[in-house]
């Protein structure tokens, strides 16, 4: 759970959450280092960092051109060398130019090094769709680093998660791949705790409890998922919802445990099905507990096709909805 | 072993099919991989090869019929296999009146239970065997095998009748454990043995002394045509039971025709108040109707209370009686289900008592069952013949609050409601 050491707290939506975030962290370390494009003088372009370089200089706030694959290397090696930075991917669309320096560098660096240097990297990225952001703003990139032992990858849904687990990503010692949904940047509101706390990497958290089905999700999904639960126990069909928070090191605990209750689960979640997150914990779930599940398990994900269209009626077709994923909650648990 | 063969989807998109010709009729032997029914769909016609070697028992569907995929259309007898437990179960031996009365399906009749294990290892076997798993899901084989209870005794709730995990757990709540079956309980008593009362059944055997004692029990019986009741609940239980999940038995009819009976017999929903102290002796006339249904539990019977009943419309009166039916199983019937009871209904056909004289429940004028509905010979009004399904409803009485006239009025009406109820609406 949260360490809080205030009582007090403060409503904010998730963009004012990472602000504050990283806002305390420039204040309180001064190896803490902000990277990335119009990170600087631009303020990033969801206005995160907004004043940050008048107030913390540009020697902490860099401006970088684009070119993400320098952006990530440079911060391995600040990482490297004992400073904490906190490198911005634009755009989770733009990542790919860097993907060699995180899949073949920063999550391998204590490991090559047999320990004698870690890497204290965080890489935070806007993902996911739902915003008309069409080919280059709507991707969501997490099953391509899953695979990459060495890297931690985090996305949580509720602003109270966005603070402790970025500062727990910011502690970490190791690379941290920091995802955060846009569509929920300004749509998900809630109280965060004041003063320095932590959540757990790795640690799940049940939104909802119930005893018929288990739902896993994450992102902007996560909250579809609670509001289709919410309908079906009005229905007096109850569901379990677990956000799973951090993507990997996954909470298997958590899911087990949940499964081990329901017999059902249901893995919701935009990236797409092949190959994907709910690929991973299904595999897990039918390796640990096949005797206690009473139906196939389902995944309901975003389709295999490139990418979601800049037209209304695409963009639809590839985004689930409340009301889908209420559907294939009735069905599975009246199976 | 009795083998069900449903409708086969032919083809990815087919949903439905229709028996063109049945090649083989009941009594008929079968060889595995022979053709015994063609079937039309609007894509193919085709021949069904039977799944097994064995006699054809049933056959379900008429010729020209058209059903969804996945309907049964016909039982065929394995051969050399012997009858189950569960296909065995019914109509063995009728319980004591107003004890155990299993109200809807009967509950799942486990093929084991014998102190010295031996056909609780038969019964592991034939858990083993592939046709009775079909459809099984891991956590039902598990449970079933931990628990030594026969998949196939049990009636599924899950989509197409599958047996869910939850089935299994029910049926292990309903039904003596090997475990418990080793010591000597009510459910299973150990000859020469004394069994040391529950609480539930010394409450029991107080209640019934008391009620037989101070109410002068008289008993009256009708035979009613359910026939058309009982074409209305066929045609409306499939969509019940897929909607709401619990099966749609007669029990809910008959207690909406009950309750409209009280109301039309207010004396029958009373109560009579002996003297005390200086106040004379009275009858308090029940405002609500509360319909208590007898639940026959392995170790005890349970009486839980459809509140307010003549308020609730046949749909209303099942999902409420389905819900305490599930609870009582489970054993979790509250206080608040078990009290408020102003009449009751037992259900005591399931087991196919065809009459029983019950005991009144304390504080209430009288107590109706629903015997076995079998069909008969019946002779009609103009003198035609006629096959009718028919149930005897039998009514024990409190002569203190009402005389005979009153109670076979009760019973007359009782009589016409059900009879006129047909197929009609809505539930």
């Amino acid at each position: 759970m949260a360490v809080v050491s205030s009582t007090n707290s403060t409503v904010m939506n998730n963009v004012e959450a990472v602000r504050a975030t990283l806002y305390e962290a420039m204040k309180n370390d001064e190896r803490t280092v902000i990277l990335g494009e119009d990170v600087g003088a631009r303020g990033n372009v969801f206005l995160i960092t907004k004043d940050f370089i008048g107030e913390f200089g540009e020697r902490r706030v860099i401006d970088t051109p684009i070119a993400e694959a320098s952006i990530v290397g440079i911060a391995v090696g600040m990482a490297m060398e004992g400073l904490r930075p906190i490198a911005e991917i634009q755009f989770a669309d733009f990542i790919y130019p860097s993907f060699n320096q995180i899949v073949g560098e920063a999550a391998k660096i204590r490991y090559r090094s047999n320990g004698e240097y870690t890497c204290p990297l965080v890489i935070r990225t806007p993902y996911g769709g739902g915003v008309r952001g069409a080919l280059s703003h709507s991707v969501s990139i997490e099953a391509l680093f899953y695979h990459v032992p060495g890297l931690k990858i985090v996305a949580p849904s509720f602003p109270d998660d966005v603070k402790g687990l970025l500062n727990a990503a910011i502690d970490d010692p190791d690379p941290v791949l920091f995802l955060e949904h846009k569509k929920t940047y300004r749509l998900i509101k809630g109280e965060v705790p004041d003063g320095h706390y932590t959540i757990p990497l790795g640690k799940a958290n049940v939104r909802k409890a119930g005893t018929q089905l288990t739902v896993v999700s994450y992102g902007l999904y996560l909250h579809w998922a609670l509001e289709a639960a919410q309908r079906l126990q009005e229905e007096n069909l109850s569901v379990e919802v677990i956000d799973l928070r951090s993507i990997r090191p996954m909470d298997k605990t958590a899911i087990l445990t949940s499964v081990e209750k329901t017999r059902k689960l249901l893995i919701v979640h935009e990236d797409n099905k092949f190959g994907g997150i709910g690929a991973e914990i299904s595999a897990m779930v039918a390796e640990e507990a096949l005797f206690s599940l009473d139906s196939p398990i389902r995944r309901l994900c975003g389709p295999d096709v490139p990418s979601m269209g800049y037209a209304l009626p695409l963009e639809e077709e590839f985004m689930s909805s409340p009301a889908e994923m209420a559907d294939a909650m009735r069905a599975m648990v009246k199976f | 072993m009795a083998t069900t063969i449903t409708m086969p989807q032919l083809g990815e998109t087919v949903t439905e099919g229709t028996v063109a010709q049945w090649l083989k009729s009941v009594g008929d032997s079968v060889d595995k991989y022979e053709d015994f029914v063609e079937v039309s769909t609007d894509k193919v016609n085709a021949g069904v090869p039977s799944p097994v070697t064995g006699t054809i028992r049933e056959l379900l569907v008429k010729e020209g019929e058209t059903v969804a995929t996945g309907t049964p259309i016909a039982v065929i007898d394995e051969a050399g296999a012997t009858k189950t437990a569960a296909s065995e179960a019914p109509g063995a031996t009728a319980a004591p009146a107003a004890v155990a009365a299993p109200v809807a399906a009967a509950p799942p009749t486990p093929a084991v239970s014998s102190p010295n294990g031996a056909t609780a290892a038969a019964a592991s076997e034939s858990v083993e065997s592939e046709s009775a798993l079909r459809g099984a899901s891991p956590a039902v084989r598990r449970l079933a095998r931990e628990h030594r209870i026969d998949i196939r005794a049990i009636k599924g709730s899950g989509s197409n009748g599958r047996v869910t995990a939850d089935d299994v757990l029910a049926a292990v709540t309903a039904a003596p454990s090997p475990a418990t079956a080793r010591t000597s309980t009510y459910a299973q008593p150990i000859p020469g043995s004394t069994v040391t009362l529950t609480q539930a059944r010394r409450i029991i055997a107080e209640r019934m002394v008391e009620s037989k004692h101070s109410a002068p029990h008289a008993w009256s019986m009708v035979e009613i045509d359910v026939t058309d009741v009982w074409s209305w609940r066929v045609r409306e239980k499939d969509r019940f039971e897929r909607e709401s999940g619990y099966k749609l038995t007669l029990l809910p009819f008959f207690i909406r025709a009950v309750v409209e009976s009280l109301a039309a017999f207010p004396l029958m929903n009373a109560r009579f108040v002996p003297a005390s102290g200086s106040s004379q002796p009275s009858i308090y006339v029940n405002e609500e109707v509360n319909i208590g249904i007898a639940i026959g539990l392995a170790t005890n019977l349970v009486v839980p209370v459809i509140r307010r009943a003549d308020k609730l419309s046949i749909k209303g009166i099942a999902l409420a009686a389905g819900e305490l039916i599930e609870k009582a199983r489970k054993g979790k019937l509250g206080v608040d289900d078990l009290a408020g009871g102003t009449f009751t209904v037992n259900n005591n056909g399931a087991n196919g008592s065809w009459a029983s004289a019950p005991i009144i429940n304390g504080g209430q004028a009288g107590i109706v069952t629903m015997e076995a509905v079998v069909k008969k010979v019946v002779v009609r009004d103009d003198d035609s013949l006629a096959i009718r399904r028919m149930m005897n409803s039998c009514l024990s009485l409190d002569h203190r609050v009402v005389d005979g006239y009153v109670a076979s009025g009760f019973l007359a009406d009782l009589k016409q409601r059900l009879e006129r109820m047909g197929p009609q609406g809505d539930l």
